[in-house]
C-alpha cells in the first residue's frame, strides 16, 4: 500500500466517481462501498497489475481520478460482473471500469480490440474480422455442397438468407465462416432436425461486436442497429444469438 | 428435445464413459438469463453424454468464474494477463477431472482451448453443438476438429455414407 499518506486536495472537485455516479441507475451504488472485499475475493484479475475491485473503487473514491483513468488494468477486468453478485451492496463496479475505458484516447486504447471494431464499420457486415456479406455467403455455399454431397440424409440441406417471414434469424461468430466453416454445420442439422424456421441475414450476421469493448459508444450503438433492423426488415420473430 | 423434435441419446458413451463439464458463459448466465438457461445447459448436456458423466464445476452458474475470454481481453494484447487471469478457470476444471468442457460462447472456446494449452491441462474444448450432432448421430467427418482420437470416428458410420441415390 501507499509509503505515505495521500493528501486530498483541499478544493472540492468533482470526481471521475461523481460523473460515472451521475450516469447510473441508482447511481450504481458507487458510494455505498462497505470495504469487505468480497469482490476481489473471487475475481480472477485480482492482482493483475497490482490493481483489485475494491482498490480500484476505493481509488475511485478518494478522487484518484489520474490513477484510476489510466491504469491498464480496466482492459484485464472484462465486466463479468461476478463482483456485483457477490457484492452485499450491489456496487457497479464493472460500469465504473467501463467508463474508464471510454475515459482513454483513442489511439492509446489496445490497437486489436479497436482495430476489431474499426473492421466492423467497413461494411454492412458487421464483421470485426473485415469479412463481408460476399465473404460470408460464399463460405456457406461451398460448406453446404459439400455436406451435401457428402453426408448420408442431408442431400436436400437447405440454408437460405434473407428469406422474409422465416421465424429465426440465426447470426454466427466471424470466425466460423472466415476460419473454421465446418464448425457451422452440426447448427445446421440440429436446425433441421428440429424443423426450425430460420434464415441468414446478409446484413448484419456476424455476431460479435468489438466496439463495445473498446467504449466506443457511438459504433456500438450502430452495430447493434443494423443488426437489428436487418432482423426487423425480414420479419423474423426470434433473434437468434448462436454459441 | 421437451416437445420430442430432437432424440438425444447418450448410449455412445455408456462404455467409453467419458467425464463432460460445462463453463457457463458470464453473459448468458449470470449477465442475461440466470440459473435457469444454466439448468437448461445441463439437462441438454446430460442427455447427450449421461448424467453419471457430467461433473460441474464448483461454483457454477451466476456465481460461475469468468475464464477471460470476454470484455475483449483475447484483443487486448495482454496475452500472459489473459493466461494468469484464466489460471482460476484452468484450476476450476482440472478438479472436475473432465476430459471435455463445454463452452457455449465463442470467447470462452478460444479462451478456454488456449488454458488447456498453456497450462498443459489435456482437456478438450468444444461447442454444444458439436455434442448435441454426437448424440444425435450426425455429427460429420470434417466436424471433429476439436474432439479427440477416442471421439473422432464415433458414430461416423451413421453420416459419412454418400447420400442415398
Amino acid at each position: 500500500m501507499a509509503d505515505a499518506a495521500l493528501k486530498l486536495g483541499a478544493e472540492p472537485k468533482t470526481t471521475f466517481l461523481d460523473k460515472v455516479s451521475d450516469l447510473l441507475p441508482e447511481q450504481g451504488h458507487l458510494n455505498l462501498c462497505l470495504t469487505c472485499g468480497a469482490c476481489s475475493s473471487g475475481c480472477p484479475a485480482t492482482g493483475l497489475e497490482g490493481m483489485d475491485p475494491r482498490k480500484f473503487l476505493r481509488m475511485a473514491a478518494l478522487g484518484m481520478d489520474e490513477e484510476v483513468t489510466s491504469t491498464p488494468w480496466v482492459w484485464m477486468c472484462t465486466m463479468c460482473t461476478r463482483c456485483v453478485h457477490a457484492c452485499p451492496m450491489q456496487i457497479n463496479i464493472p460500469q465504473l471500469v467501463f467508463q474508464a475505458r471510454k475515459s482513454w484516447p483513442e489511439e492509446k486504447k489496445p490497437r486489436g480490440i479497436v482495430q476489431s471494431c474499426k473492421a466492423a464499420m467497413i461494411d454492412k457486415a458487421t464483421s470485426s474480422m473485415g469479412a463481408t456479406s460476399e465473404d460470408f455467403v460464399e463460405s456457406v455455399e461451398e460448406t453446404l455442397e459439400q455436406v451435401r454431397s457428402q453426408q448420408r440424409g442431408y442431400k436436400d440441406l437447405q440454408v437460405t438468407f434473407d428469406r422474409k417471414g422465416a421465424k429465426y434469424f440465426l447470426n454466427q461468430n466471424s470466425r466460423e465462416p472466415m476460419a473454421e466453416p465446418d464448425e457451422m454445420v452440426p447448427l445446421w442439422k440440429i436446425m433441421h432436425e428440429a424443423g426450425a424456421d430460420w434464415t441468414y441475414g446478409t446484413a448484419g450476421w456476424a455476431a460479435e461486436n468489438y466496439c463495445m469493448f473498446a467504449g466506443n459508444d457511438e459504433e456500438w450503438e450502430k452495430i447493434v442497429r443494423i443488426k437489428a433492423e436487418a432482423v426487423d426488415a425480414l420479419g423474423c420473430e426470434y433473434w437468434l444469438n448462436t454459441e | 428435445m421437451r416437445e420430442g423434435k430432437i432424440k438425444l441419446s447418450s448410449d455412445w458413451n455408456k462404455d467409453l464413459k467419458i467425464k463432460f463439464t460445462i463453463q457457463d458463459p458470464c453473459n448468458l448466465v449470470r449477465k442475461t438469463f440466470g440459473d435457469s438457461v444454466a439448468g437448461d445447459m445441463r439437462y441438454v448436456l446430460k442427455a447427450c453424454v449421461g448424467e453419471e458423466n457430467f461433473v460441474d464445476t464448483w461454483p457454477n452458474k451466476s456465481n460461475n468464474f469468468c475464464c477471460g475470454g470476454g470484455g475483449g481481453f483475447l484483443q487486448s494484447g495482454f496475452k500472459s494477463a489473459r493466461q494468469d487471469y484464466g489460471k482460476i478457470k484452468h484450476d476450476q476444471i482440472m478438479e472436475t477431472g473432465a476430459k471435455y468442457v463445454i463452452t457455449p460462447c465463442h470467447n470462452c472456446h478460444s479462451q478456454v482451448h488456449d488454458l488447456s494449452i498453456h497450462y498443459e491441462g489435456g482437456y478438450e474444448c468444444v461447442h454444444l453443438w458439436t455434442v448435441m450432432a454426437l448424440s444425435m448421430g450426425i455429427l460429420g467427418p470434417d466436424e471433429r476438429v476439436y474432439l479427440d482420437a477416442n471421439l473422432s470416428e464415433c458414430g461416423i458410420n451413421e453420416c459419412t455414407l454418400p447420400p442415398d441415390e
